[in-house]
Formats: structure tokens, sequence, C-alpha cells
């Protein structure tokens, strides 16, 4: 049933043998050396401490929606550090590379990476930014915010919540084992075909990229099953439609996307496995196959996919910007119109990815237009937030920069979009690196709304300010290596530079691959100034403690409640009476009113369900990878098993008692960080679990 | 309107005392629902590739559509996944009168037709296979078998979380969890009626017109 494949097979190891470590490569070594000293500084104080109890009880088996927020970012930071080095190495080659005069080193004829390197190298970059570093940043916030904004204790499905997180995380891994185990794919993020077919990429690369990508869907799309219902169900009293924050309707927007587009993609990639496993003939160039149905089926995702990073990163904007502008948002309700227009337009756009197909005109033209039309209810918003921003009063905190900033990338990236979706443009652009500056100033909108929300909410859930200074530093270092670098992307594009080049043969481009080399310079000095800002943050983390609003002008529900949040978020939930909830009650002098008494609330218990299915699905995408078949199999079975033996042993849950809730609220907030082990800290009180 | 001052008459509420009801199996038969639909793009994502490859360019000379889809013989597995699902209706009626045997014995009724379909559609695989219509062959063989083997795969899955079912309520009664997921479950069963009758329609009697 299955191809036969070339080369040593055995029961135990598949076709991994020895040969399969790339132990000899001067790159690896580093990357493995870098990695492993990156492993011990944070494995030796966890061990140092004692605290792999801690971390089991309190992170790994939890289920509360902050904790798996904050696991969410932290590993979407994790991995945009790593798709950072890529994208470092790429640039460094690029300009070493240019022209037939340029030296050669290590294996490479010219620059230092060798044609088959370079291209994992590229392939890992865009897999890793899109898929696992914005998407899980996005999808942390959503988890710690919306609940928050709409006064609820939990998701909807806090242990499918968890599974979501693990699930992700073992994508994440899957990359990060192929840098050392293996190869990854040489086919780009999108993965050209028939460039994946077995015939052309025998080894495991792309089956690293098919399954990493596919496990980690299974978990945004149940992530996505999650929030909605979360929205849907469990908000507050008085937390009518017409009263949901903005982030939590972009949430909602955006996953109705993930939850409508990621099966898609399940099935392109699916398929693609098919091909690659069974020696089917979807996309392969002969006998039947099809291969712009995987680039259409690709794209009818990744179109959609760019909206569902985008949206949530609009909504963070919107609240940043009225908070420091000391305003309510203008245009409320044009703005959810517009957020719902933007998803929905976002199905019928995919193919100005591939005008260049030759499906003629009436379908290109379809295609132009449509993709135009996004870009009035884009305006839209950029208009509302003008005119938010307008006679406002304004703060240029840390948070309202990086938004600020957004809104200039969104401008670039937005009119050099309207270019491309013109396909008289397109022919002479596409797959050149105009298209790759275009889609940074995109991707890198979303960064900086993510570090504005990081800054923004980070008082929130830690219930200390980030430092000033070192943010602002931070901000500054990393704009000015956006602007000399894609600004002289957008050149080279022009030019005729082609994306993906590993030798470079015109040798006018060496000035701009100069100044984009100095704009990664200044990216490396942002990353060191970020651990610099965290370092410090933390030490004066006492001298910066927040109050429950720390900005003081902050407008929605979550800043209701203590900083750190309390692990149960509201002891009493709050009744809903307005729009921005905590402006209501700044203007009606109700901010400072607390409840008169407490009542017993119910909690979920943490669970080690979700890690145990984590650890499967790493030993079934790694098997199937590999092709160690016992090892597929008993990993599936295991799922089952488990999730079987789960809908038999229900979890009730435990109480909280209103003694042990007054209690609580009288002593400083449990917040993320300290132990929530309530039971073992108030024995007596305690209700426990039953 | 958005920040209203309050009359001085007015009387807010500022925190919600008692237990704010979030219904339990609502919230899981929405949950459930959201789920259904991330299934159907699934299948909407194989139809569209069968849509593609269903051409006589995509058969690579190897059998086409009219040449290997048996209309009539299908009919026999579509009688078997509806009574299968009527099965299950006639458990949900047993299940809101309480009778807890009634519920098994109709649970197990609707495995034993789910698992006759299952054996039709193997017996046909297994046909095609001896004259070398193998999933190998062709494009379009490719996504004939994929789809309907997709749907195959649905259908054992469904027949586990019967089982899984049928055990749950002999053993643990007609409990509010249980039966909210009989509730997913007759979702899911119906579901897979339902593109059974699609997969009829666009691929059995079309592939003979
Ligand atoms: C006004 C809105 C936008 C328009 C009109 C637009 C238009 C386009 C067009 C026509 C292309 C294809 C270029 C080519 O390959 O020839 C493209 C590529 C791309 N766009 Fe956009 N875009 C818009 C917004 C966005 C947003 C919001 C994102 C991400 C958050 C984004 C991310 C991308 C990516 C990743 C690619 C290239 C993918 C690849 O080939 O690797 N775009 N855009
Ligand atoms: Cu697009």
């Amino acid at each position: 049933m299955f191809v036969h494949l070339q080369g040593p097979y055995s029961f135990l190891f598949g076709r991994l043998t020895l040969a399969s470590i790339p132990y000899d490569n001067a790159i690896i070594q580093f990357a493995f050396g870098f990695a492993a000293i990156a492993a011990i500084l944070v494995v030796a104080p966890v061990l140092y401490y004692r605290k792999i109890p801690y971390l089991f009880r309190e992170w790994l088996t939890t289920v509360d929606h902050k904790k798996i927020g904050v696991m969410y970012i932290i590993l979407g930071l994790v991995m945009m550090f790593r798709g950072f080095f890529d994208g470092l190495m790429i640039r460094t080659q690029q300009v070493m590379a240019d022209g037939p005069h340029s030296a050669g080193h290590l294996e490479a004829a010219h620059g230092y990476l060798p044609p088959a390197h370079f291209d994992q190298i590229y392939s890992s970059h865009g897999t890793i930014m899109i898929i696992f570093a914005a998407t899980p940043i996005l999808t942390g916030l959503g988890n710690i915010i919306v609940p928050l904004q709409i006064g609820a204790r939990d998701m909807a499905f806090p242990t499918l919540n968890a599974i979501s997180l693990w699930l992700t995380t073992v994508g994440a891994a899957l990359v990060m084992a192929s840098l050392f185990i293996g190869d990854f794919s040489t086919a780009g993020w999108v993965g050209l075909i028939p460039l994946t077919e077995l015939d052309f990429s025998p080894s495991s690369g792309v089956d690293y990229w098919m399954w990493a990508i596919q496990i980690s869907s299974v978990g945004t799309t149940l992530n996505a099953i999650n929030v909605i219902a979360t929205i849907v169900a469990m908000r507050a009293p008085g937390m009518r439609w017409t009263r949901l924050p903005i982030f939590t309707w972009t949430t909602l927007s955006t996953s109705i996307i993930g939850l409508t587009a990621f099966p898609i993609l399940g099935v392109a990639l699916a398929l693609l496995g098919a091909d690659r496993y069974l020696g089917t003939h979807f996309y392969t160039a002969g006998l039947g196959g099809n291969l712009m149905l995987y680039t259409n089926l690709f794209w009818i995702w990744g179109h959609p996919e760019v909206y569902f990073l985008v949206l949530p990163a609009f909504g963070i904007i919107s609240e940043v910007i009225p908070a420091f502008s000391e305003k309510p948002l203008f245009g409320y309700v044009t703005m959810v119109a517009a957020t719902f227009a933007i998803a929905g337009i976002s199905w019928v756009v995919w193919l100005h990815h591939f005008f260049t197909m030759g499906a003629g005109p009436l379908v290109n033209s379809f295609f132009s237009v449509a993709t135009m039309v996004v870009g009035i209810p884009t305006g839209v918003k950029v208009f509302n937030w003008l005119f938010t921003l307008y006679r406002g009063r304004l703060t240029f905190a840390t948070p309202m920069l990086w938004a600020v900033g957004a809104l200039f990338l969104l401008l670039i990236g937005g009119l050099t979009g309207m270019m491309l979706a013109i396909p008289a443009v397109n022919y002479t652009v596409h797959n050149s690196v105009f298209v790759i500056a275009h889609f940074h100033c995109m991707v890198l909108l979303i960064v900086y709304a993510a570090f504005a929300a990081v800054s923004f909410w980070w008082p929130k859930v830690f219930g200390f300010k980030l430092d000033e200074t070192t943010g602002k530093l931070f901000f500054w270092s990393f704009s000015i290596g956006t602007i000399l670098l894609f600004t002289a992307m957008f050149g080279l594009g022009f030019m005729g530079e082609t994306r993906r080049l590993d030798y470079l043969y015109n040798t006018q481009w060496f000035p701009a691959l100069v100044i984009e080399e100095i704009g990664v310079g200044f990216y490396s000095l942002s990353v060191l100034i970020f651990f610099a800002m965290l370092f410090v943050s933390i030490r004066d983390r006492v001298k910066n403690a927040a109050s429950a609003d720390p900005w003081g002008t902050s407008r929605t529900l979550e800043w209701l409640t203590h900083s750190p949040v309390p692990f149960y978020n509201f002891a009493v939930t709050p009744h809903v009476n307005s729009r921005d909830e905590l402006s209501w009650r700044y203007l009606n002098n109700l901010a400072a009113t607390a409840p008169e008494h407490f009542e017993e609330i119910h909690m979920p218990n943490n669970t080690p369900v979700p890690l145990i299915i984590g650890a499967l699905a790493f030993g079934f995408g790694f098997g199937l990878t590999w092709r160690i078949w016992w090892m597929t199999g008993f990993s599936l079975l295991g799922i089952i098993a488990v999730v079987i033996y789960r809908s038999f042993a229900r979890d009730k849950g435990y109480h909280l008692s209103a003694e042990v809730m007054t209690q609580l609220e009288r002593e400083p907030p449990l917040g993320v960080i300290a132990e929530s082990q309530y039971l073992s800290k108030h024995p007596l009180t305690g209700a426990g679990a039953h | 309107m958005t920040l209203g001052t309050i009359g001085a008459d007015e009387k807010v509420v500022l925190w919600q005392y008692g237990e704010v009801a979030h219904d339990m199996i609502s919230t899981k038969t929405l949950g459930f629902w959201l789920y259904m639909l991330s299934d159907a793009l699934v299948f909407a994502g194989l139809f569209a590739a069968y849509g593609v490859l269903d051409h006589s360019m995509n058969a690579a000379n190897g059998p086409t559509e009219a040449q290997i889809v048996h209309p009539i013989a299908a009919f026999w597995q579509t009688l078997a996944v509806l009574t299968s699902v009527f099965a299950y209706s006639v458990a949900t009626v047993a299940v809101k009168h309480g009778y807890r045997q009634l519920v098994v014995l109709c649970v197990l009724a609707a495995i034993l037709l789910g698992m006759v379909f299952l054996g039709l559609e193997f017996s046909d695989f297994a046909d095609l296979y001896a004259h070398g219509a193998t999933p190998q062959v062709s494009g379009f063989l490719s996504a004939y078998f994929i789809l309907i083997a997709t749907h195959g795969l649905h259908m054992a899955f469904g027949i586990l979380w019967l089982l899984v079912m049928a055990i749950q309520v002999s053993r643990l009664g007609l409990t509010a969890p249980v039966v909210a997921q009989l509730l997913n479950l007759r979702l899911f069963w119906q579901f897979q009626a339902a593109i059974w009758v699609c997969v009829y329609v666009f691929v059995y009697l079309k592939g003979v017109i």
C-alpha cells in the first residue's frame, strides 16, 4: 500500500539512520551548540530551584486560559527568535553572494550556504514566522484577553484549550527537530508543487514541513471553535453584542476565518501526503495529476490566513489607540462591519497569488477587483483610527508607539498590495522581492501590534509594567531596521531581483543589499534590547507594580479586576452597563466600587490529559515523517484511548467557598506566576474537590 | 449611548450575584456544530478536488468514472446508512423518554447497519482493486478513492463512538454529559449520512449520466 522508497529502512527506526543526523555540518553544529546553551540556561535554574513540580502542576497541566495564553506567547516568541536567525542568515548569504566574484566559504561556491541549505532556511523562515510565531502569539493574546473582556471565568472548553496549545507546540517541536535530525523542506513555506512531490524531494524535509503544519493547524481549528463558543455563550450579563469590545469582535471574526480556512489547508496537505505516502496522483506532473489544484487549495487557505493574522492586529490597534487618546473609539459600528467585510472578502481573492497562472482576463479581472475591494473596509478602519486620534489627548507610551507604527506599515503594505492586485503590474513584479517587501510590511504590522499588545496587557497579566525606556529603545531600533530593510527591498524588487535567490547575479544590487544588511543589524540590536527590557522590567517589578488600571485611561472590562489577574478572573461576575464599561464606571465614580460580599465559585481542575495527547501527537508526527509505523500506530491508538478514557472519567472541578473568596480577595492577588494551590494554602476553608 | 451618565433615580447593577448560568449542554452542542462546520469544509475541499480531477484527461488512459461506479450497488449502501440514522433517531426518542435499554438496543442496531455499509464499501473497493483500478493508477482514481475512503473513515470513527456511547449509557446512565454526547453523536451520524448522499449524487449518479 505504501510507496516503496529507495535507501535503508528498518522496522525499528523507519528511514532514520545515523547518516540522517547532520553532525558534520559546521552551521548545524553552531546551531546545536546555541540551542543547547539556551536550553541549559532555561533548564538549569528550573532544576536548581526545584521548580519541576511547580512547572508541572501550575503550567504543563493547567487549563487556565491566561497561563495557556502566556505559554502560547512564549512559544511564539521563541519561534520568532529562531525565525529571526533564519532571516539573518538569508540576508547575510545574499549580501555575501552577489556577483560572480563573490567569495565562497564552507561548502558554498558563493556566500557561506550551499543552495540546498539556503533553501531549507528560507522555507523554515516563512513557515515558522507565519505558523509558529505570529499565529501562536495572536492566539495567545486572544486566549488571555477575550475571556477577561467579556467577563468570563474561563474559555468554554478549558481542556480543549490546553489540547490546542500542545498540538501547536508539537508542530513547532517538529520544525525544531528537523534542524538536527534529517532536513527541512526546500520548497518554500507555500510548498511549491511539484517540488514537494516524492520524486523531487525524496528526503524527510517535506514530511516534516507537512506534518508540522498539519498537526498545529488541528490545534488552531480547535482553538477557533473554543473562542467562538466562548464569545457566543460565556459573556457576562449585560455584555450585549453592541457592547462587545473590538478586540473580542476581531478575535471572533478571525476565529470564524480559522475555523473555515484551516480545514482546506488540511485537505491540501493531506492530498499531498497521499501522493507522498500512498503514491496517488493528485498533484503529480504526470498521470492525471493537477499542479494548480494544490496551488488553489493552498491559497484558498493562504489568503484567509493572512487576514486571520491581521484582524486581531487591527483589534489590538483599536484597543490601544483609544486608551492613549483618552477618547472612545470612533465609529464602533463601522469598525465591526469593516472587520466582517474584510473577513468575508478574504474568501474570494485567493487567485491574486497566481495571476500569472494565466486563467484568462475574466477570472483575473474578477479576482483583481475583489482584491481591491478589500481596500474599502480597510480604509474605513484607518480613518476610524485617525478620527480617534484627532483631537485626542495623546500619550506616547510604548504600546501607543507600536500601534501608531503599525498604521504606517499598514499604509505602505496596503498600497503596494493594491499595486499587486492589478494583473498588469503583477505580471512584472510577481515572484520578485517586491512581493516580499509588500507582505513583510503587512506581517510586520502584525508584529508591531503584537508588541503593542504585549506591552499594553503585560501589567494586567504579571502585575507590573514593562520598563518604558528600554521599551521605547526597542521600538526605535526595530523601526529603523524595518525602514532600512524594506525600503531597500522595494527598490530591489523594481530592479528585478526575484525571490528565494541563494546566488545573486547582478552586482548593481549590492548597495541595496548592504542597506538591507544594516537594517538586519538594527533588528539584531533590537533583539538584545528586548532581552534587556525583560531583564530591567523584572528587576524593577516592585517599583513598577501595577494597579488594576495601570495606564489610568483604559476602557474595557479586563482592567476592572486586579493586576495581576487572579486565577479566577473576577471574584464576582461584573454586570455590564456600557460599551466601555470601565470608562463608564470612571465617569460615574463607580470604578472603585468593589463587590460587597463574595459567593462560592466553581473552577475546573488541572489535568495532564492535554499534555499526554501532545506527547502522543509528537510521536504520531515524528513516526509519520520517518515512516516508523509502529510509533505512528501506537501514538494514534494512544490518543484515541486517552480521549475515550477522558470521556468516562468526568472532571467535576472544584468549588471555592465564600469564605475562601473573601480571604483571597483581601490578600494580594494570586497571578499567573503565583502558586494557585489555594487548597494547600487554605487547607481549612478550601471546600475541596468532589 | 456609549458613555451615558446615570440619572439620579436610576438603579445600577455592578455585580452579578448568584450562579451565572451557562447551559452546559447547549454550549457543547454549539461547539460541536462548529466542529461539524470544519468537517463540512474538509469535504468541500475533497469534493472540489474530485470535481477538478473528474475529467477524462485526468483518468490518464485508466478507467473513467462511468466505468467504475455502480449506482445500484451503492444504493444498498445508501439504504444501510439511512436506516442506521433512523435507528439512531429512535434512540434519541428513547432518550427523551428515559428508556435506557431501548437506547442501547437502538445504538447497537445503528452500529450493525453502519458495519453493513462499511462492508459493502470494502467489497466495492476490493472489486476495483481486483480489476486493477487502484488509487495509484491516475489522478481521477486517486480523487475517487480518497473522497470515499475519507467518508468511510468518518463512518468507522462514528461506529467506534457509537460503541463507546452504548457502553456509557449502560454503565453511567442518561446523565447530562452522556446526553450531551448523544446529541453530538446524532449530529455527527446524520452529517455522515448527508455527506454520503452527496457522494451518491455527485459520484455514483453523475457518473452514469
Ligand atoms: C489591502 C490589502 C492587501 C492587498 C491588496 C494584497 C495584495 C497582495 C497580492 C496581489 C499578492 C500577490 C503578489 C504576487 O505574488 O504576485 C500578495 C501577496 C502576499 N500578501 Fe498581500 N495583500 C493585502 C494584504 C495583506 C495582508 C493583510 C497580509 C498579511 C497579513 C498579506 C500578506 C501577503 C503575503 C504573505 C503574500 C505573499 C505570499 C507568498 O507568495 O509567499 N497581504 N498580496
Ligand atoms: Cu492574498
